[in-house]
């Protein structure tokens, strides 16, 4: 829950100027592409506030992820307050400001998963990678999550990787998926 | 009319009323943790989250909110059966077991709303012992955040995003973990707080408390070396007394001028001072604006806009950057009094800067961030040393055991402690702008002011507007207070479609009197009526009103500054506004 | 559908699609065009049949073969077999538990027997991305009479007759909501769909949507003619990327048709209907919350009054329903407010879709009839409980909802006999719990949910259910007193009284329900330190047999607390307050002399003692 960022603005990358739908001109430390990729996004919902979470959807899905600065430029660019903006990203479990990892792992923690032995399979994966559930390993290669219910609650327990989903999983079973993408 | 029945006695009210509000008609007091109301300002909190004040309604199955609730004909209502009272003091009892226990050196007890309901309802065990939310302590210039003590009541959240507009704080996280927050929990000094203070003026609890320099002070006081000189501000003397129980309205300058002195400052002297001084340079600057304009000057900018309010000032940087050249240059009564008594009086008693030390007393918050800023140090030294609030300096004079009740009173020594009724209504949204118009009408028509009171610019409204006859010359002059409306004429100016020649604007509600530093009013908004009626009331009783008029002004002049606005006046008493920042951003210098 | 002899359905649920379904329809469709087959039958992809359970399904019509876990290698045999040669495929043929005999067709199955699907009606039978089938099981003809037979009011009497009540959980009648939010007069009203199914183990929203999205739609536009509203939102899942894609493929042909958009069927009505997405918000569900979050901001439920229906999206009025509420529509205009009052009991009209799954056979979705049992349900439907294991409890209405034991399997279930029984119809979740499961961890799973999901805004829901997860963690740990069973009980009801909105008040449930009917396994958490079912790690003891031990010191060296005594050749023991339950010993010993007890070994401890 808590992703507490610190921010230096003495370790700034980039300095690209941003010009937000008010007209009050900033510098963000972000590429230029990624910025206007973000003012295109914001601009396909006409900058509409009320848009917002239609808006992180669509910057998470290009990004990966939601880091401090892109939240900025979307505050400004649909002129809400930037606190604002991290009030909803940190409300909605969807949203995330930490890069998954190349293979995200879901383990579906719904009720009929649970009962069918969900837990002790997040268990085995948490030990196998050494990561907290919302964590990515330090390789960037994993990441774990857990999720509630894809409904596929007659294959429960339920794990995805990336896309993929893997029925009846069992802890003993947990090795064997990490392997096949550890090549 | 809606009959309803609450603790068996029948009460009439009209449709849309709540049931807490009905209850009180009868004289029930249903107890109320995150509701928070300032009515005469329409300003309102009640996300119903704290459930404290919820009450039975016959026929409804579960338990009802009293503040959200809007009574109907014929309801039959219970306030303190025992499932109310179990329910109110179970969720207490939650409440306070994810709140920190240091209540004997927390900078809110005795003020804190949480406590006294703990006190109310007899909490004499926690039963409900588990995980605390822990947070990191910000401390900015202003204001300290310590949201480990926050109950989630959001007035913070209400105050500083709806009243305010200022967006600097949000909550954040969710479910337990949830709490009030800046962006990316930054401190607040990188965000685009404005130190108003108003979040830390509505906080129940001491989640948000200002920043006390009040030990800076004794150790200053104790320093044979240094000689200390205190300025208090006009909002000050019209709250003080609160603190000591006194009726709301109680103007006590005199005693608080014999408790300063009993503190052991060398010199007590008043901002009304420099608030007069200030007059002379944002009148005038506003007359020479006002005359360029009317030549035709296609350089001169208009509307100008008040710059005493150091809340006003840090808005202003953050939201209008590209408007920076449009408030008045002239600095604040708080920084002005620096500048003269480090100069103009240190020279006088042959003090050197660094031997002197400036204290203010001050009813807000922000005073103590622009006291830190570079532009009014001079090698370093700050004019101003250290800002204290008004709750601070009450809470100086028990720590004291000065009797304050029973104090002569004193007069302010000379020669900065001199001043007008024009400095004195400072305090009041409207006041400094009709001081303008007391000084520019003389000054520019030069004619004698026959009605010193502009009541038309007084009042309560958040934008009020006002006509002011200047001898055939109709001056369009806009007041707000709240940055929430002030915002509202800065959009106008920005679009080009602002009317005003002059607009005044203070950061709070109902300007200084209702500072971030002024005691508590816990919602009575009868008690910042009070304040400024008592504010109009010391300026009547002054027989200088016109700040051009007070002899230690003109002898300042005379034997110091020249004229207003000259290059002197310009070095020491004028100053110039940047671009802020917000942490993650940076506002590109124009 | 008429030019072919033959269609091939195969299933493309989520539950399905995760086996592969979409290879299997691909081998299938390449098979039957290489046979040249490709004019006389046709392969369809279809929505969720319900029965997950044995996925991925292929159903061959007009005879009603229903294929179980057909893999895409089986694509070659169905073809040849059944499609060319008429005969079936035995070995993939549903197998009845009770008789051992394949069922040849569906209709006799158990699974399908009882049920009786209206809101999943088309679920399993049409390509919900061709329109075209849809309107050949008469969509959009609801909307069609509406439009030109019936007035708004006349229309809103209907569904008022018919008794539809809300699907989502609180079971307000949907048609007073309907009048109520068409009273209110605004420039302005909305029709709002939600389909942020976030009950964990509940999934017939989105099998409705995957499977019969137009359904959903047609019921939006009746609902937005008789309140009065032009515009629609369906407020659905980020979660749920199949359902999303169908949706918007439903909404864009849908347009092209004229169904939706301006001047619908050559009348003065438009409707059309946008899409906004949830982000992971169990509580956006509360309608109020949802309605804060489709205007960008935190899911924070508010208090009601004022109602959607008085000031809702944008503070207009605005109706929200639920998917599976919606998807009723259609079939009671066409069908009559009296045939479908005649489904059901006295209060709970028509039939309710449950996700059924845990400890059971026939894991799946279901529809059946209100005030159909319990047993019905588990033993009909469900196939009975999985491994031959005893029934403990079954678990209805989600993290809302509590869970009804042995003695509520013949109470016929409604929203009345559920609430009652200290549970909720809930969306419709329904885990069914066996002698293994644990019933303060299942009450403590829930809570742990809740906590999760409470959004934080009101007190008691924020700090009271974080209090009665940590009590509930500390019973199962073996650390629990009777007075933090009281505790329980007072803090559950006052959260439950004193709660913003329907997530807190109904959260204690899984509490108060199991503290109702299970209060057994609390006491022997607390007092004897004993889980029946094994459940609670803490709660189980490592236990050297006597019999078996020779005394070899392996154990004894690998016990990270050192809670293993005895010397070489001695029988030895472990003190049971140091253990921490790792399991080191049991993995080393090679005598199998170290066993797992869910008792606490009192004669053991005595020697050590």
């Amino acid at each position: 829950m808590n992703q507490k960022l610190s921010i230096a603005p003495e370790v700034f990358t980039y300095m690209e100027k941003v010009t937000g739908a008010d007209g009050v001109e900033v510098i963000v430390n972000l590429p230029k592409e990624k910025i206007e990729k973000i003012n295109d996004i914001c601009h396909s919902f006409d900058n509409d506030p009320r848009e917002l979470i239609n808006v992180l959807h669509e910057t998470q899905h290009t990004f990966g992820y939601l880091p401090a600065e892109v939240q900025d430029v979307i505050a400004h660019n649909l002129t809400l307050p930037v606190a604002h903006v991290y009030g909803v990203v940190t409300f909605y479990s969807f949203f995330t400001m930490i890069p998954k990892g190349e293979h995200p792992i879901s383990v579906c923690t719904g009720t009929a998963c649970y009962v069918r032995g969900a837990e002790k399979v997040l268990d085995e994966f948490r030990k196998e990678l050494d990561i907290k559930v919302g964590e990515t390993t330090p390789d960037g290669r994993f990441s774990i999550n857990c999720l509630r219910c894809v409904g596929a609650c007659g294959l429960a327990p339920v794990v995805l990787v990336g896309e993929k989903v893997y029925g009846r999983v069992s802890p003993d079973g947990v090795k064997s998926i990490l392997e096949e993408y550890k090549k | 009319m809606i009959t309803l029945t609450i603790d068996k006695k029948k009460v009439e009210v009209e449709k849309g009323t709540t049931i807490l509000k009905a209850a009180r008609k009868v004289g029930i007091e249903i107890p109320t943790l995150c509701h928070f109301e300032l009515c005469d300002m329409g300003i309102e909190n009640k996300p119903g989250g704290c459930r404290i004040c919820v009450v039975e309604v016959e026929g409804r199955r579960n338990l009802a909110p009293s503040c959200m609730t809007q009574a109907e004909e014929g309801m039959v209502i219970k306030t303190h059966n025992i499932r109310v009272l179990n329910a109110r003091t179970t969720v207490l009892k939650l409440i306070i077991s994810d709140h920190p226990f240091d209540c004997l050196v927390c900078a809110k007890s005795g003020q804190c709303e949480l406590q006294h309901l703990a006190t109310q309802f007899g909490i004499r065990s926690l039963p409900y012992e588990g995980e605390q939310s822990h947070y990191r302590k910000d401390t900015s210039p202003s204001i300290i955040r310590d949201v480990d003590k926050c109950i989630m009541c959001r007035r913070c959240e209400m105050m500083c995003n709806e009243v305010q507009t200022v967006g600097a704080l949000s909550a954040v996280n969710r479910g337990f973990m949830s709490v009030v927050a800046p962006a990316f929990e930054m401190n607040l000094e990188d965000s685009p707080c404005t130190y108003c203070g108003q979040c830390v003026s509505v906080c129940p609890t001491g989640a948000l408390t200002e920043v006390d320099h009040t030990n800076d002070i004794i150790r200053a006081l104790t320093d044979p070396t240094k000689t200390v000189v205190v300025q208090t501000a006009p909002a000050v003397r019209a709250a003080l007394g609160e603190e000591f129980g006194l009726e709301p309205g109680t103007l006590v300058t005199g005693k608080m001028v014999a408790a300063l002195r009993e503190l052991g400052f060398d010199y007590v002297f008043d901002t009304d001072f420099s608030a007069d001084l200030t007059i002379m340079e944002e009148g005038t600057e506003l007359l020479q604006r006002i005359r360029g304009h009317l030549a035709g000057d296609p350089d001169v900018r208009l509307p100008i806009l008040t710059s005493c309010c150091p809340g006003w000032v840090n808005f202003f940087e953050h939201n209008f950057p590209d408007l920076l050249d449009v408030p008045s240059t002239a600095k604040s009564p708080q920084q002005m009094f620096g500048a003269i008594a480090k100069s103009y009086f240190a020279d006088k008693i042959g003090v050197k800067r660094k031997e002197m030390i400036v204290v203010s007393i001050m009813p807000c918050l922000a005073k103590k961030y622009e006291c830190q800023r570079d532009e009014f140090k001079v090698d370093g030294n700050p004019d101003v040393d250290f800002s204290i609030s008004t709750r601070e300096l009450a809470a100086f004079i028990k720590k004291a055991n000065i009797d304050f009740l029973n104090l002569p009173e004193e007069d302010f020594d000379d020669p900065l402690g001199e001043s007008t009724g024009a400095g004195v209504i400072f305090g009041n949204t409207g006041g400094v702008i009709e001081a303008a118009c007391r000084t520019a009408y003389e000054l520019h028509t030069g004619k004698k002011l026959e009605r010193v009171a502009f009541t038309e610019l007084r009042g309560m409204e958040g934008i009020r507007s006002a006509t002011v006859d200047f001898d055939g010359l109709p001056l369009n002059i806009g007041i707000a207070h709240g940055l929430g409306n002030a915002r509202k004429l800065l959009d106008d100016v920005r679009s080009g479609q602002s009317v005003y020649h002059a607009i005044e604007i203070m950061a709070c509600p109902g300007g200084c009197i209702g500072g971030g530093g002024q005691p508590y009013h816990h919602g009575n908004s009868e008690i910042l009526s009070r304040r400024a009626a008592a504010i109009y009331s010391e300026d009547e009783r002054k027989s200088i009103r016109k700040s051009h008029e007070n002899p230690s002004i003109i002898r300042l002049y005379e034997e110091y500054l020249g004229e207003p606005g000259s290059h002197k006046a310009h070095s020491l008493l004028h100053t110039e506004y940047f671009p802020k920042t917000n942490g993650v951003t940076v506002h590109l210098q124009s | 559908m008429s030019q072919y002899k033959m269609h091939v359905l195969v299933c493309a649920g989520t539950g399905c699609h995760s086996s592969e379904s979409n290879l299997v329809y691909e081998m299938l469709r390449d098979e039957v065009e290489r046979k040249g087959l490709g004019r006389e039958v046709q392969i369809i992809s279809t929505g969720c049949f319900g029965f997950c359970e044995k996925g991925p399904i292929v159903k061959i019509l007009p005879d009603n073969t229903f294929y179980t876990q057909v893999k895409p290698s089986d694509a070659r045999e169905i073809v040849d077999e059944h499609v060319i040669k008429g005969r079936s495929v035995h070995r993939l043929l549903y197998t009845d538990p009770e008789t051992m005999e394949h069922v040849l067709d569906s209709k006799h199955m158990g699974f399908y027997k009882k049920q009786l699907r209206i809101a999943l009606r088309n679920c399993g039978t049409i390509d919900p991305e061709n329109i075209d089938e849809s309107i050949a099981r008469n969509a959009y003809q609801a909307l069609g009479r509406v439009l030109t037979e019936y007035s708004p009011q006349d229309t809103i009497e209907i569904i008022k007759r018919s008794g539809l009540r809300g699907r989502g959980g609180a079971g307000f009648p949907t048609g007073l909501k309907w009048e109520i939010a068409g009273r209110n007069e605004a420039d302005q009203k909305y029709v709002v769909c939600n389909a942020d199914e976030g009950d964990p183990g509940a999934f017939m929203d989105r099998s409705i949507l995957e499977g019969d999205p137009h359904s959903v739609l047609e019921a939006m536009a009746i609902c937005g003619y008789c309140i009065g509203a032009t515009k629609g939102l369906v407020y659905i899942r980020a979660e749920y990327p199949l359902a999303i894609r169908r949706l918007k493929t439903a909404i864009a042909q849908a347009r092209d048709y004229g169904l939706l958009g301006e001047n619908i069927l050559g009348t003065s009505f438009s409707f059309d209907v946008s899409m906004k997405y949830g982000a992971g918000a169990f509580v956006c569900g509360e309608e109020t919350a949802l309605i804060h979050s489709m205007e960008g901001k935190r899911g924070e439920p508010s208090n009601k009054p004022p109602f959607p229906a008085q000031s809702g999206y944008l503070g207009k009025p605005t109706n929200v329903n639920n998917v599976e509420t919606l998807a009723n529509v259609p079939v009671i205009i066409l069908k009559g407010a009296d045939w479908f009052s005649a489904i059901g009991t006295e209060k709970s009209k028509g039939t309710k879709v449950f996700a059924l799954a845990g400890k059971i056979n026939n894991v799946g979705l279901i529809e059946v009839p209100m005030g159909i049992t319990l047993r019905e349900i588990i033993y009909e439907i469900g196939g009975g409980i999985k491994n031959g294991k005893k029934f403990k409890a079954v678990q209805t209405g989600g993290p809302s909802g509590g869970c009804l034991t042995e003695e509520h399997l013949d109470t016929p279930i409604d929203y009345e006999s559920l609430t009652a029984a200290g549970s909720m119809m809930g969306s419709g979740g329904m885990i069914v719990l066996d002698e293994d499961d644990c019933m303060v961890s299942v009450a403590k799973f829930f809570l742990g949910f809740t906590v999760e999901e409470s959004c934080g805004k009101c007190a008691p829901c924020r700090i009271g259910n974080k209090r009665l997860h940590e009590t509930l963690t500390k019973i199962t740990e073996g650390k629990g007193t009777q007075e933090d069973i009281e505790k329980l009980r007072n803090l559950g009801s006052v959260i439950k009284d004193t709660s913003l909105c329907g997530l807190g008040q109904t959260s204690p449930n899984p509490v108060l329900s199991t503290l109702d009917n299970f209060m057994d396994e609390y006491l022997e958490h607390v007092h004897e330190k004993k889980c029946r079912s094994g459940q609670c790690r803490s709660l189980l003891y490592y236990v050297i047999s006597a019999d078996d031990c020779i005394g070899c010191m392996a154990c004894k060296r690998v016990c990270p607390t050192h809670a293993i005594s005895g010397e070489k050749k001695e029988v030895h023991v472990i003190n049971q307050e140091i253990c921490i339950k790792c399991g080191a010993c049991m993995e080393k010993c090679q005598f199998d002399a170290i066993s797992l007890l869910n008792d606490y070994p009192r004669v053991a401890v005595a020697i050590n003692n």
